[in-house]
């Protein structure tokens, strides 16, 4: 590791000023990307700004029909929030297969979708719940928010205040884990929110991160159930294909999956 | 024997440190004035060194030297060894290409050292070494046995045309040409053995200590046997002469094979600490340990069995490549040789056995010895290929096993190996009734109706270990011989220290080997402590590998309690007045039978010391030595069978049950030997359907990190169920056999065959992800 200087904020107006003052500042939420690359020395920022133990990005509100879900709150604590339960169960099962019980403890929602891997689970929930990303400047609909690999449209400095998801009228998560990372080899979130729309969204599949899955999307609006889908066929065209996981096997997961979220659904 | 002897469970008396961090590893230590070393390793599988500029490192602060390949071939450092020869069918030795500790010109595989950086501290020493500019040439390179063996291919070493090490061969081909001109049917299966990175929990690291007012050297090193690093360090890379060398291998956290060898690391660390005249300590990180620890496997063979119409097996006959990555380590050459094809019999009757090997040099990680070594290549070809028999002539895997099976011992193979003894039927019944054999078929319609592709799969293994008799094992071509030595030193108040050759990284030694002397002595094992791993405490030994620490170290030590026991019995025998002959050894006391006379250890141990009533001419003293050299390898042998559902969508297989039926000879702590059962369950269950280290076509790491290489979790495995059949081993006293490496060996073929099963495709390599079951049952 290089040498770095760590601050602590106490709120995210504080963050922020010392980000604008390190030359090349970082902020640090669970710290689960940001350290090993640092371990590494694939990062060398000047500054890191710990803003996991900021009181005001730690927590859940449910109001309405709306979930407000905090940027620094853990996986562990969405996990067993009763509101996350209550109303968007399919969240609260996602966490639960997110990595292992030391990264549900550490990871937040606000560092895996500022560092949007094409293999992480929330990202997906996003995409297919029709959230809004809150930042300390603005407020972003995630279909906006998440562009590409490991890119999203966070700006320099701009810090995630937390994530406002509609409480839908059904949604399911459905993940085939990466054998080694435990990431997504393909995970698949359904929603069938309460206008009646449905948004499929793939995590783990394509090769520009996480996307929507239109011919699903298709089959769900005309019947929500999981044999709705079994004429669709999915493309490999454009997916992800490594040692763990081929392209058409990732299109059959990609469909697999779907199916088994909508069954979780109910 | 009481509480604590032989066959009682006794909980390991190493765990308190263990499990309350007070464990004391190599990276623990601190030497006052301890420099560090941080490695500049070659980030091409091939490649001309053409320059090295170290300038503007060795000018930053903090920095104490930086050296460079060339320096340590200067200094006359020696190049690393093979200490096993093979010869080639022709009858020319194995072809080796020098192998330098650095490299001072080519590199032959990513992660091979080129410079070391010495340092006040890692991050300095990791500063500099970003510093040091190192230009390559790079050269084309081979990073997979095909690619290597095509005509054309660029080769590694001038030594190795072809890039071929050896071209071996055992058995007689004529009797198996004879074999299968009269075989009704024949079965053949093309196979590979999945490369696979060994992955300790503790990294290597070594530290060295040249102390120069006395030209002594002391090295802290990570090793699974400290004498023989010091033999090789001393005869064969000139560091120091072994009575000026200091080898101490304090607790090692696993070792599987890979912490056998002397690796470049503390060749250059004693090195570099003579030149600084400081400490030097290297610890390796998890991406070096991917690098640099000598993987295991990577087999492609073609396997091919002949049978008479009654199913009865022929001969055999296999033709293997073995892949030994860019340089030859330590041990590698007998492991695709003598480890492998002397196997090749399994728990069967074969007449006739022909096996060729062809060793191939290719730009990766060095291979040698990793749990089981050569074993669970042979075990894993076997039996797939007799459950491919058994399916293509539509008959019970298990019957045709059992009409093969050896059954009168002693049992010469046409491979070498004679087996002692075993009742192979006994651990397939066994195993056989812990899963319901009989009800599977009920089981998997049961599945089928719930939409599950349902598979059974079993492994009968045998392997050989106790290693090994050193004469047996030089005429073979071994440069060391497998003995092992233990001395017993009864203090003057009675407490017992035993010194061992064999080293514990963690198999429970501090406990199972007390357990000797509780059994002898009827002492509590509180009152007895295991030395080892210290070359200055200890006398010379081998080591601990190749499950011999029971079948070799322990009886080492039997034979040195013998005598102790024999010296002991002769001065209570004069204390009580008494004949030599009535003194029976009870609960710690010598007693005279059929009296109530008696005398304690303790006084036993002090008459010894103050040596003034000893009988006439008998020396001072209570201390014994022995060296014990078997006569034998031992065979345990047994059956597994996996019973486990493929998700037909996702090609995802689920265990629904595991059952292990083994024969280890004598048990001295079940306990102990469940929990290396289990590990080696868990590590043959990761070669079946996770672990791959994995090379690009330029001979780049793709799985250099645990986000690629997938090591098995807790719930990637099932519970299992285990047993034990016992045959005695009659090569040893104790009748044990050596129970570390069962798991490794056996699981893989139980598991590829229940999955094959399950999807009916036979068709099926290692590892079996689900991305590949799922190609096998869609296409």
């Amino acid at each position: 590791m290089y040498e770095t200087t760590y601050h602590r904020a106490s709120s995210v107006d504080e963050a922020a000023a010392l980000f604008a003052k390190g030359s090349e500042a970082k902020f640090l939420a669970g710290g689960h990307t940001l350290l090993p690359v640092m371990k590494q020395r694939l990062a060398g920022p000047s500054d890191v700004i710990d803003i996991g133990k900021i009181k005001d990005l730690i927590g859940v509100q449910l109001s309405g029909d709306t979930l407000v879900i905090k940027a620094a709150t853990t996986y562990y604590d969405i996990m067993t929030n009763t509101d996350v339960k209550k109303a968007i169960p399919a969240i609260s099962y996602l966490t639960s297969v997110l990595g292992d019980p030391a990264v549900r403890h550490r990871g937040t929602i606000g560092g895996s979708i500022a560092n949007n891997d094409p293999a992480a689970d929330f990202p997906a929930a996003l995409i297919s719940l029709g959230a809004t990303v809150k930042t300390n400047k603005r407020s972003i609909a995630a279909e906006d928010f998440f562009k590409g690999l490991f890119t999203t449209a966070l700006e320099d400095g701009e810090i995630i205040t937390e994530v406002a998801f509609p409480v839908p009228e059904k949604a399911g998560y459905a993940k085939m884990r990466h054998p080694a990372s435990r990431f997504a080899l393909t995970g698949v979130f359904v929603t069938k929110t309460k206008s009646g729309d449905v948004r499929v969204a793939a995590t783990g599949a394509s090769q520009s991160g996480v996307m929507r899955v239109s011919a699903i999307e298709a089959a769900l609006k005309s019947n929500w159930s999981a044999s709705a889908i079994d004429g669709v066929t999915v493309s490999a065209a454009g997916l992800l294909s490594d040692i763990h996981g081929s392209s058409d096997y990732r299109a059959n997961l990609v469909k697999v999956m779907a199916q088994r979220a909508v069954q979780a659904a109910g | 024997m009481g509480m604590e002897g032989i066959g009682a469970s006794v909980v390991r008396k190493e765990d308190k440190r263990f499990i309350t961090g007070k464990g004391r590893y190599v990276d623990d230590i601190k030497l006052l004035g301890m420099t560090y070393a941080h490695f500049i390793r070659s980030p091409h599988a091939h490649a001309k060194v053409k320059s090295i500029d170290s300038s503007a490192a060795e000018a930053m602060p903090g920095v104490v030297a930086v050296l460079t390949g060339k320096q340590i071939v200067d200094d006359k450092v020696g190049n690393l060894i093979c200490g096993w020869a093979i010869t080639s069918k022709d009858g020319s030795p194995m072809k080796m290409g020098a192998w330098p500790a650095m490299a001072p010109e080519t590199v032959r595989f990513v992660g091979q050292a080129v410079a070391v950086v010495i340092a006040e501290s890692k991050n300095v020493a990791r500063d500099a070494a970003e510093a040091v500019v190192v230009e390559y040439e790079e050269l084309q390179a081979v990073a997979d046995m095909p690619s290597a063996l095509k005509p054309g291919a660029p080769q590694l070493h001038p030594e190795a045309p072809g890039n071929v090490v050896y071209d071996w061969h055992i058995g007689d081909e004529a009797a198996v040409n004879a074999a299968f001109s009269k075989a009704a049917n024949v079965v053949t299966l093309e196979l590979t053995n999945n490369r696979l990175a060994p992955n300790a929990m503790e990294p290597r690291a070594a530290i060295a200590d040249y102390d120069a007012a006395e030209e002594h050297f002391t090295l802290y090193t990570t090793s699974q046997n400290p004498h023989v690093a010091r033999l090789v360090l001393s005869a064969f890379y000139n560091i120091a002469p072994e009575h000026k060398l200091r080898v101490i291998a304090p607790d090692v956290g696993g070792g599987f094979g890979s912490k056998i060898f002397i690796y470049p690391e503390e060749m250059v660390a004693l090195w570099a600490s003579k030149k600084v005249g400081r400490p030097v300590k290297w610890t390796g990180d998890r991406t070096e340990a991917f690098l640099t620890d000598a993987h295991g496997r990577d087999h492609i063979s073609k396997a091919e069995m002949a049978f008479d119409a009654d199913h009865k097996i022929l001969g055999l006959r296999v033709k293997t490549h073995a892949n030994f990555g860019a340089y030859m380590s330590l041990f590698s050459s007998s492991v695709p040789t003598y480890l492998y094809a002397t196997l090749l019999s399994g728990q069967y009757n074969i007449p006739a056995i022909y096996a060729e090997v062809m060793g191939v040099y290719t730009n990766t990680t060095p291979v040698d010895a990793y749990r089981g070594a050569g074993r669970p290549e042979a075990s894993y070809l076997l039996e797939r290929l007799v459950e491919t028999a058994a399916r293509q002539f539509k008959v019970d895997p298990a019957e045709l096993r059992r009409k093969n099976f050896i059954t009168q011992f002693p049992h010469q193979t046409p491979v070498i190996m004679a087996y002692d003894t075993g009742d192979f039927n006994a651990s397939l019944d066994s195993a056989m009734k812990a899963i319901d054999y009989a009800g599977f078929p009920a089981r998997k319609a049961a599945a089928k109706a719930q939409g599950k592709l349902r598979g059974i799969g079993l492994s009968c293994y045998i392997e050989a270990c106790g290693i090994a008799p050193s004469k047996a094992v030089g005429s073979l071509g071994a440069g060391v011989g497998l003995w092992e030595s233990a001395e017993i030193r009864v203090n003057p108040v009675g407490t017992i220290e035993v010194l061992t050759g064999s080293h514990s990284h963690g198999q429970g030694h501090e406990t199972t080997f007390c357990q000797l002397i509780a059994e002898r002595l009827g002492v509590p094992i509180s009152q007895v402590s295991i030395v080892h791993g210290d070359t200055d405490k200890v006398q010379f030994g081998m080591g601990t590998y190749g499950s011999r620490s029971a079948a070799v170290g322990l009886t080492a030590i039997l034979k040195a309690m013998e005598k102790v026991e024999a010296k002991a019995k002769k001065i209570a025998a004069h204390a009580l007045e008494a004949s030599e002959g009535d003194i029976v050894i009870e609960n710690g006391e010598f007693k005279v039978t059929g009296t109530d006379k008696s005398i304690a250890l303790p006084m036993v141990a002090l008459a010894a010391y103050t040596a003034h009533n000893l009988p006439d001419g008998m020396e001072p003293g209570l201390k014994e030595t022995a060296f014990y050299d078997p006569t034998n390898f031992t065979f345990p042998a047994g059956t597994y069978i996996c019973e486990l559902e493929v998700d037909e969508a996702t090609g995802k297989t689920s265990f629904v049950n595991f059952v292990a039926a083994d024969d280890f000879g004598r048990l001295i702590n079940p306990m102990i030997v469940e929990g290396q059962v289990h590990g080696g369950l868990v590590q043959g269950i990761g070669q079946a359907l996770l672990e791959h280290a994995i090379y690009d076509s330029n001979g780049q790491p793709v799985t250099a990190s645990f986000m690629d290489y997938a090591m098995p979790r807790a719930d990637d495995v099932p519970s299992f169920k285990l047993s034990h059949t016992t045959t005695l081993c009659p090569g040893n006293p104790l009748g044990v056999k050596g129970c570390g490496e069962a798991g490794a060996i056996g699981a893989s073929a139980a598991v590829i065959n229940a999955i094959t099963d399950a999807i009916g495709n036979n068709k099926l390599e290692m590892p079996a992800t689900p991305d590949r079951v799922w190609h096998a049952i869609h296409g």
